[in-house]
């Protein structure tokens, strides 16, 4: 009788065989059209406004910025109500050069106060905190400041509570790329950077946000992502061509948790903290940290490896566990 | 004419309050008090069992709208899964989550089911390990477990009888106040048991009321039946009702040894079986105990101990293959009220045919000194049941 329930015991333990690959994901796909937004669309859709002069014949971008309610597909059937700027999570990825005067009408469509906070050099004016350019519903106002100084930057509401407002997904990245004519000691870097030249046309650029997303109001995220979607790359990989070097503009705007990362799989990048400087920061690393605020850009090349599936992710494993895992197809 | 009246009256207000729900459905006249808010959702893992492949649950929708089941994490990660049948559960109904997972034998693993709306609902795995499945070695297994748990120590119980016989009426009126007791601590027992599945079942289904109202009306059900053939009662009748909660009591034990062996949370062992044993035997002193006065035969004692000990194999067999919370708590309610109703017939039986005197007291010393020991020697085994 006792050999009977050890013999049953025994059984029970010889498992374990299945589920080690391809299972570790979320289930079902994410109906992107009906978000109104693609995060793969994201990596690549540079809006540089409409171009003005001004009097003083200085050029200016022009952006229109509406904030609207919206509830949002961050993992497949989870929904998610957020706070967006035009309708997307993230915003629209302001890129303008170095010296322009960007200037942004904001109008607030949603239901409570909000503004735009820039990381920038600018007046304390413009600078979005409450009482200053904070816009009630229905109301709107006029952001007008130099794009000082060159780098990857980003803008994010900065309403009270703090939290909840960059949480919900009020921010988007604003890129200021260098002028080459103020930097002739690296002009033909300053090139590379500018958007629309012959140079940057070489490189396959990518824009990642790194968010996160609270669904059961507990103070944790229960969703990671780049672009909003959890497993977005994963899915879907980014296809690379090997020929071109790869720049991704990579910016951390996670709540909730004090740090997120980045590494790379099978190849080391060059890191440029706040993309303000033509020279890395970091040399030849595979993994760099970024607290909420921080960004860089990270530069690569895959030009000696095979052609592959290389795998890039946060080091948080559980952030890589909950959403935010990518990969890139190296053809 | 009388009979139709009755009819048409009822069917007036019948049809005016159909008329009224319908048109209070179709105006919504409360909307405007804010109905629309989000929809409570709340969620039951009724069953989890653990397989070769992974974890598969049985989960039940308590919520106000059909419930969207849009990921599952097991440990902090998401893992696809599939649901049987698809689709949003409807409030009452359940479904199947199956997820395939490389579950880590001894450990503990944290489910986390999350729906559309973001709200989550956690189960912990306390042993990850495999669950049984029905098999002929696994039945004949269990039977076995069965018999030695429950046949078996009842039957040296009733062994007991020659020395019983031998007592002197006060000897048998500590037997029969030792019977009491060791029945009162059972339908305690019961009751608790019962409410605590209660509890770990969907709250749809009521919490303590899924006990409760079974526990009444089976008691009443019992004594109407009992009181129907004469309230005079004899040994056999009495062995017979004894054996009969005793039996019911077994069932409810195998139900519950069933379903710790199923979520592996029970050490099966030698001395499990010794702890069963030492705790039943007493419940087969319980079962003889009115028959010291009456003719006996093997056939009798035979069936006695079957009714008594027996049911503990299909309680094994249910607790470990088709257990589900709802119907555990009904069952624990039923047999607590058959067992509360046999206590009142040993009652019953004692102040016509035992205890002697004017007075009957149901407090003499030797009473007081069995309800006592019932109730100790109960607890005293209790101690050494680790399920």
């Amino acid at each position: 009788m006792l050999g009977t329930v050890l013999a049953v015991g025994a059984a029970s333990r010889a498992f374990a065989r299945s589920g080690h690959s391809g299972k570790m994901t979320s289930t079902g796909q994410v109906d992107n059209a009906r978000n109104g937004f693609d995060p793969h669309d994201m990596l690549t859709d540079w809006d540089t406004g409409i171009v003005s002069r001004r009097s003083d014949g200085r050029r200016v971008r022009n952006f229109e910025i509406s904030a609207i309610d919206r509830e949002i597909e961050i993992a497949p059937k989870l929904k998610f109500s957020a706070w967006t700027y035009n309708g997307r999570v993230p915003g629209p990825t302001l890129r303008v050069t170095e010296g322009d005067i960007v200037r942004i009408q904001f109008s607030n469509q949603g239901s409570h106060a909000h503004n735009i906070h820039f990381h920038g050099i600018h007046s304390p004016r413009m600078d979005g905190l409450p009482g200053v350019g904070e816009v009630l519903p229905g109301d709107t106002f006029i952001y007008e400041f130099e794009a000082q100084p060159y780098g990857c930057h980003l803008y994010h509401c900065h309403s009270t509570p703090l939290r909840r407002h960059i949480h919900k997904g009020l921010y988007g990245a604003f890129i200021v790329d260098p002028d080459p004519e103020r930097h002739s000691e690296a002009i033909n870097v300053a090139r590379s950077r500018l958007l629309g030249t012959e140079e940057n046309a070489r490189w396959q650029e990518l824009l990642m946000v790194m968010n996160g997303f609270d669904v059961n109001f507990d103070e944790k995220n229960e969703v990671y992502a780049v672009n909003s979607i959890a497993h977005a790359f994963a899915k879907r990989p980014i296809k690379i061509d090997r020929q071109r070097p790869v720049r991704i503009y990579l910016i951390n705007i996670t709540e909730f948790d004090p740090i997120n990362s980045f590494h790379l799989h099978a190849n080391f990048f060059h890191y440029y903290d706040h993309g303000t400087t033509l020279e890395p920061t970091s040399k030849t690393i595979d993994t760099v940290m970024q607290c909420q605020g921080q960004r860089g850009i990270l530069e690569f090349s895959f030009a000696d490896h095979e052609p592959g599936m290389y795998m890039f992710h946060a080091h948080q494993t559980e952030f890589a566990e909950q959403g935010w895992t990518g990969f890139f197809e190296v053809t | 004419m009388g009979a139709n009246k009755i009819w048409l009256y009822g069917l007036i207000p019948i049809l005016a309050l159909t008329f009224f729900l319908g048109a209070f459905i179709l105006i919504d006249p409360v909307s405007r008090l804010g109905f629309s808010s989000p929809p409570v959702e709340n969620l039951t893992v009724e069953r989890m069992r653990v397989t070769e492949h992974g974890f598969t649950a049985k989960i039940r929708a308590e919520g106000s709208e059909p419930m969207i089941l849009a990921q599952v994490m097991v440990d902090g990660a998401y893992w696809v899964f599939t649901q049987d049948p698809p689709g949003p559960i409807a409030r009452m109904h359940s479904a199947w989550v199956k997820i395939d997972f490389p579950w880590v034998a001894d450990e503990v693993h944290h489910l986390r089911f999350i729906t559309a709306l973001g709200t989550t609902f956690d189960h912990t795995v306390d042993v990850a390990l495999k669950s049984p499945s029905p098999s002929w070695t696994l039945i004949v297994d269990y039977a076995l477990l069965g018999i030695f748990v429950g046949l078996v120590p009842v039957a040296f119980g009733m062994l007991f009888f020659p020395a019983i016989k031998s007592l002197r009426p006060g000897g048998l009126e500590f037997i029969l106040a030792l019977t009491v007791g060791l029945l009162g601590f059972l339908f305690i027992d019961m009751s608790l048991e019962g409410l605590e599945l209660s509890a770990q079942a969907s709250a749809l289904f009521g919490g303590s009321i899924l006990v409760l109202m079974p526990m009444v009306l089976t008691f009443v059900a019992l004594l109407a039946i009992g009181n129907r053939s004469g309230t005079q009662r004899n040994g056999r009748q009495l062995a017979t009702l004894i054996a009969f909660g005793i039996g019911l009591h077994n069932f409810g034990e195998g139900l519950a040894i069933g379903a710790s062996i199923a979520t592996n949370e029970v050490a099966l062992g030698a001395f499990l079986v010794v702890g069963f044993t030492l705790h039943n035997t007493t419940e087969g002193i319980g079962v003889i105990s009115p028959l010291v006065k009456e003719r006996v035969t093997l056939p009798l004692f035979t069936g006695l101990a079957l009714l008594a000990g027996l049911p503990a194999v299909p309680g094994i067999m249910a607790g470990a293959l088709i257990f589900s919370p709802h119907w555990a708590a009904v069952f624990f309610g039923v047999g607590a009220g058959a067992i509360l109703q046999v206590i009142v017939a040993i009652d019953h039986f004692g102040q016509s045919s035992v205890r002697v005197g004017h007075s009957k007291s149901r407090f003499t010393g030797a009473s007081v000194a069995g309800y006592c020991a019932g109730v100790a020697i109960m607890y005293a085994t209790a101690l050494m049941l680790t399920v």
